[in-house]
């Protein structure tokens, strides 16, 4: 079952931080906690990340568990994969999902499938973080949104998360996990701010959250995409229509309980993904509430998700490309008209 | 070397021919699934190095794996059981010869990607001198995998962590039906290490006392923190690449013959019959045994049930902390 609303107010004491900050608590907090972690990757030590997710750690916990790397992104993940066998607690920072492809024959052939294709005899305690989202400047190798790509190969656990709260939660989730977790923070959310529960909070992976509450019709999303469909529900509010959002926050092993209940509820839904549409992320999850709720809908399962081109570099290519709010306002207000013809 | 360790490395060397001819007939006779990968004449190589290592020590292995796997300590049967798709297999029949993975003798994996398990021995390395503990990793691999990317990737890593891991390099001069001297420029393929900064040697590898020598002098370097060591050790597949591929279209008979005059099985025992170490009675007599063994091993493999037509997906997780051996 999904959390209650949108976790924004967890219990105990919390702190205010951005994204950024709560990745690096979590980092921080179970390297204190268990020696068998430790960081790797591009310019994560010296220099704290290229978005400044590890910056410090190197200077509290030494280079031996901090390690600035060659550019050599499919044998960090092969690396982490002996380590983590070898009794270690790997995390591992890619800097670009569009780099992932890089180390694709390791993550999917291999980190995968470890622990089924041994009988069990193997798991790969692995945690691979990589910044996405598609936005101007980056172009087609630096603004990529290959989530949706992962979702095809059984053994991987994927988080996403939104806010700062679940950013730390997950985290912490996912070093602990035994089997490897693909972590994709989004650069839309990094520098969002909210409280931040301190010490031992986690968030447990395959749970999806209820951003906001309504009646009317279930946006289902996640990563960047909660805050569009979040400013798209407060348009709708003026327009009388009543918004939920299923934030996913993990899209292996999905929340499918989350979403079918909410849409049961609500009998319409819209799936908005920021990665591309074919064969992605929004094409599951559309084709499994169809399977399961087909009579109860109202229409159509609509969804909005990425224009099939490469991620463009100049801004108005890449609103083009992505979902809007405008898009996704559009895509309400038609099937809440269709919805009322039945 | 005494001669009850020369004498041990002989009967293994028996030992995993006489797998490889099991295998052999098991596949003629349809009697398993998948292909074969057979490690006849290299046998030295894997005897050789797991001779020199410690029961701590780790390996990772590839495609023609089963060699290293026995001389590291697999057990027989749930080895051929994997091989033959038995639920009792290392992996319940999921992986196959070529997919397995167990710590309980350090073993780290195989897989039928070529090169793919060579990070996997350098980042088990890598967890060693992080903790500072004394294990090294062994990376088995073929003269194929040398123009993967990744391999080169791991072993620079290597070369800049000096992680405590050998690179064994089993240079049987043909990967698949391409030749060597297809596939490379140049002629000797430790030159290679120099670019990571390591040692590099060419061995013969078809010489179990040599193998045997030059692990133990690299396993020294790697657990005493001199780091990563390439050796590459010539050799020769008596057989095609995988069951059903004989092995003469792209190699002349003359050379298959040449290369079985080279038997690392004859090499050592003649050694020790001409010293006086062993007699050519005993020869025959473990040969004998050995034989016995595998065959009453496969009669247990071949009554194994196979797995039930289901799918479990609770395998897909590990749903509690795994220690890993």
């Amino acid at each position: 079952m999904a959390e209650a609303i949108g976790n924004a107010q967890p219990h105990g004491v919390a702190k205010e931080m951005r994204v950024q900050e709560a990745l690096r608590e979590a980092l921080r907090y179970e390297m204190a906690r268990d020696p068998r972690v430790f960081v790797m990757g591009e310019d994560v030590a010296l220099f704290g990340g290229a978005y400044g997710v590890t910056r410090g750690l190197m200077q509290d916990f030494g280079e031996n568990r901090v390690r600035d790397t060659p550019i050599s992104e499919a044998a960090l993940v092969g690396l982490g994969i002996g380590a983590a066998i070898n009794g270690m607690r790997p995390v591992v920072e890619i800097q670009f999902s569009d780099l992932l492809p890089l180390a694709m024959d390791q993550l999917a052939s291999h980190a995968a499938r470890y622990h089924y294709m041994t009988g069990g005899r193997i798991s790969v305690p692995l945690v691979v973080r990589n910044k996405f989202a598609t936005r101007s400047g980056g172009g087609p190798s630096h603004s990529s949104c290959n989530h949706g790509a992962f979702i095809h190969f059984p053994g991987l656990k994927i988080i996403m998360p939104t806010t700062p709260a679940d950013a730390k939660g997950l985290l912490l989730s996912a070093i602990r996990d035994p089997n490897p977790v693909l972590c994709f923070e989004s650069h839309h959310l990094y520098g969002q701010r909210g409280p931040v529960p301190e010490g031992d909070y986690t968030v447990p992976i395959g749970l999806a959250a209820i951003r906001r509450t309504g009646k009317d019709l279930t946006i289902v999303t996640c990563g960047g995409m909660v805050l569009k469909a979040d400013a798209a529900a407060e348009t709708l509010k003026q327009k009388g229509i009543d918004i939920e959002i299923v934030d996913l926050r993990s899209l292996a092993p999905l929340d499918k309980r989350a979403i079918l209940e909410s849409v049961a509820k609500t009998k319409r839904a819209i799936v908005l993904d920021e990665g591309p549409m074919v064969g992605g992320l929004s094409a599951e999850i559309a084709a499994m509430i169809q399977e399961n709720l087909f009579s109860d809908l109202r229409g159509p399962v609509l969804r909005i998700a990425a224009q099939p081109i490469p991620p463009p570099h100049s801004p108005p290519l890449v609103d083009a490309m992505i979902p809007d709010v405008d898009q996704i306002v559009d895509a309400v207000m038609r099937l809440a008209e269709g919805g009322k013809a039945h | 070397m005494d001669t009850a360790k020369k004498f041990a490395m002989l009967r293994q060397m028996i030992l995993l021919r006489a797998f490889e001819k099991k295998l052999e007939e098991l596949y003629q006779r349809k009697a398993m699934f998948g292909s074969t990968h057979s490690y006849r004449g290299q046998e030295a190589i894997a005897v050789g190095v797991c001779a020199a290592l410690e029961p701590t020590d780790l390996i990772a292995s590839y495609h023609r794996g089963t060699g290293h796997l026995i001389a590291k300590g697999a057990e027989l049967y749930t080895l051929l059981c994997e091989c033959m798709g038995r639920a009792d297999g290392y992996s319940k029949g999921r992986g196959g010869k070529m997919h397995m993975g167990d710590m309980g003798f350090g073993f780290l994996g195989n897989t039928g990607t070529v090169g793919a398990t060579v990070p996997t021995a350098t980042g088990a390395a890598l967890a060693a001198k992080i903790r500072g503990s004394k294990e090294i990793a062994v990376s088995f691999f073929g003269d194929g995998a040398v123009n993967q990317g990744v391999v080169h990737e791991a072993m620079n890593l290597a070369g800049v962590w000096k992680l405590p891991v050998v690179y064994v390099c089993e240079n049987n001069q043909y990967a698949m039906t391409v030749s060597l001297e297809k596939s490379v420029a140049i002629k000797r393929l430790s030159d290679r290490a120099a670019a990571y900064g390591f040692d590099g040697k060419t061995i013969d590898g078809n010489d179990a006392e040599a193998v045997y020598a030059a692990t133990c002098a690299a396993a020294e370097k790697a657990r005493s923190g001199g780091g990563a060591t390439f050796l590459e050790c010539v050799t020769y597949r008596w057989d095609g690449h995988f069951g059903g591929d004989p092995g003469t279209g792209y190699r002349s008979k003359e050379e298959i013959e040449a290369w079985k005059l080279k038997c690392p099985i004859k090499r050592l025992s003649e050694k020790l019959i001409e010293a006086g170490e062993l007699s050519a009675e005993e020869f025959q007599k473990v040969n004998e045994t050995v034989y016995a063994e595998v065959d009453c091993v496969a009669q247990r493999a071949e009554a194994a049930p196979l797995p039930k037509k289901e799918v479990d997906l609770t395998g897909i997780f590990a749903n509690a902390e795994v220690v890993n051996g």
